[in-house]
């Protein structure tokens, strides 16, 4: 185990105690641990080239000295080492092994916030029995390693940013400690890209006014980075800083739910508009049912669209009425859709997203314009229409619109797609 | 090498889960006499992760995972004990 940079606990005794755990290569080891097989050989998980969702998911110890990265073509990571062994993901025995490591973190504190499966924050602080952060991590690494047969990096800091960066520092196996007194040395001479939220365009307009690493970003007047990053130009100033003082969410708390959203890389290219009616038509039904599952209402729709050469927009249009109607939904959606879409090439991949949420039992001002009684019958409609595919599945009732193409519609985001992404805001 | 076998398990008053008796695939039936430690435990010779009970089988020591609700045993040879 590579050790950095113990915390000096005397000092600063009131800072919180930040644990940041990341599962190392998370579901490639998960395979291995399964499969001895493969253990000594370069694996990757790979998802369906058929549907084309043949991208690197995730990439043992043995694949990463080839340069292989989680993203790209199962193809280019073939030609980078042809002995790759391509595995289909598992996503239910990731699940569970989520779950393992969540119930090592809940012997030492209530307040485990999930980032994704394979990583969470744990704060520590108050805690007696377990009050020194790098011990704690010592213990939990081990137990990792015993219970689940996998390796995890972690974090130690007195905010989530750093203890973020900390388990990013040293992988695999690994714990590192970034402390008051070691952090300007460690973190602040890591590249700007190193820091949480700083991604290839924020990277770029970074570099655009010299900025190249987070001590930079650190020491550079607010104001001008506001005025070239806007709010985000705030919270990387605060990030870079070590201001962060966001709570880490107890395990029981369900976070604040932003945006309910589902997107697909279609099985074929999208080249009508017909065609991506029915795609949109699909990902608007998953998407109004979640919503009204967890009984939400939302005012802004949003598209994301990548073409076939990998070019990727993102638009949102914002209603005159909150909705959760499949109907009103997908109708937005594909407005948008037409307004911001010229077919010029084909497309891949499409995403659809609810923001701006109220809850449907809050009392809320509506359109006198709008037609009541056939509001009422569509709102009756979905919850038929929800229970039936409740009892009876995904496909028991289906629109017209999706009968013209099963290739292109017949998916269930809803059910298929389990792992959500998470975000940090 | 993974080998999910066929077990008999009670509950105790507790709520606590306590393998019995292992059946093989011959039909050879073993008891199990003693259970000396329950915790939870990956296993990169059987392949697998859940909880390991550690039991007395005829006198010799064997591992006996439990991973949700399927028994397995790391076997190398033809019998488990």
């Amino acid at each position: 185990m590579n050790i950095q940079n113990a915390v000096d606990k005397n000092k600063y005794k009131h800072d919180r105690i930040i644990l940041h755990s990341d599962c190392n290569s998370f579901y490639a080891s998960v395979e291995c641990l399964h499969n001895a097989k493969i253990r000594s050989k370069p694996v990757a998980v790979g998802g369906d080239a058929e549907n084309r969702h043949g991208i690197i998911l995730a990439k043992n110890e043995i694949a990463k000295k080839y340069n292989i990265k989680t993203g790209e073509a199962i193809w280019q990571a073939k030609q980078k080492c042809p002995e790759l062994i391509v595995v289909p993901p598992h996503f239910e025995l990731y699940k569970r092994f989520s779950k393992m490591a969540k119930r090592i973190y809940l012997e030492y504190t209530d307040r485990v916030e999930s980032f994704g499966l394979d990583e969470a924050w744990l704060d520590i602080t108050g805690n007696s029995e377990h009050s020194d952060g790098f011990k704690t991590a010592c213990e939990i690494s081990r137990r990792i390693k015993e219970e689940l047969g996998i390796t995890v990096s972690i974090g130690v800091s007195f905010n989530k940013i750093f203890a973020k960066f900390g388990s990013d520092y040293k992988k695999p196996d690994a714990i590192t400690c970034i402390t008051r007194e070691n952090y300007k040395d460690i973190v602040w001479n890591a590249p700007a890209s190193d820091l949480l939220y700083v991604g290839r365009a924020t990277k770029k307009k970074l570099k655009d006014i010299g900025i190249y690493t987070i001590g930079e970003i650190a020491n550079t007047p607010l104001e001008i980075l506001r005025s070239h990053l806007g709010k985000w130009g705030d919270l990387l100033y605060g990030f870079a800083n070590g201001y962060d003082s966001s709570p880490v969410t107890r395990f029981d708390e369900h976070s604040e739910v932003k945006s309910i959203g589902n997107s697909t890389t279609t099985p074929k290219d999208i080249k009508t508009l017909e065609d991506a009616k029915i795609v949109l038509y699909v990902l608007c039904d998953s998407v109004c049912r979640r919503m009204r599952q967890q009984g939400f209402i939302a005012k802004t729709v949003c598209i994301s669209v990548r073409d076939t050469k990998l070019n990727t927009f993102n638009r949102q249009h914002t209603m005159d009425d909150y909705t959760n109607l499949t109907a009103i939904i997908t109708k937005n959606a594909y407005e948008l859709f037409k307004a911001n879409c010229r077919m010029d090439i084909p497309l891949r991949s499409i995403g659809v997203a609810v923001t701006d949420f109220a809850h449907e039992d809050i009392p809320h001002q509506i359109n006198m314009l709008v037609n009541e009684e056939r509001l009422s019958q569509n709102i009756e409609l979905d919850k038929t229409l929800d229970r039936l595919k409740q009892r009876f599945g995904n496909y028991v009732v289906r629109p017209a619109v999706l009968l013209s193409d099963n290739a292109l519609s017949g998916f269930n985001p809803k059910d298929d797609h389990i792992v959500h992404p998470v975000s940090y805001l | 090498m993974k080998k999910y076998i066929k077990v008999t398990a009670t509950f105790d008053c507790d709520g606590n889960l306590l393998p019995e008796l292992i059946y093989w695939d011959d039909g050879r039936k073993y008891p199990i006499d003693k259970i000396t430690d329950v915790r939870y435990a990956a296993s990169l010779k059987a392949c697998g992760a859940g909880i390991r009970y550690t039991c007395k089988i005829l006198g010799k020591e064997r591992y006996l995972f439990l991973e949700e609700n399927r028994w397995f045993v790391d076997t190398k040879e033809k019998s488990a004990v």
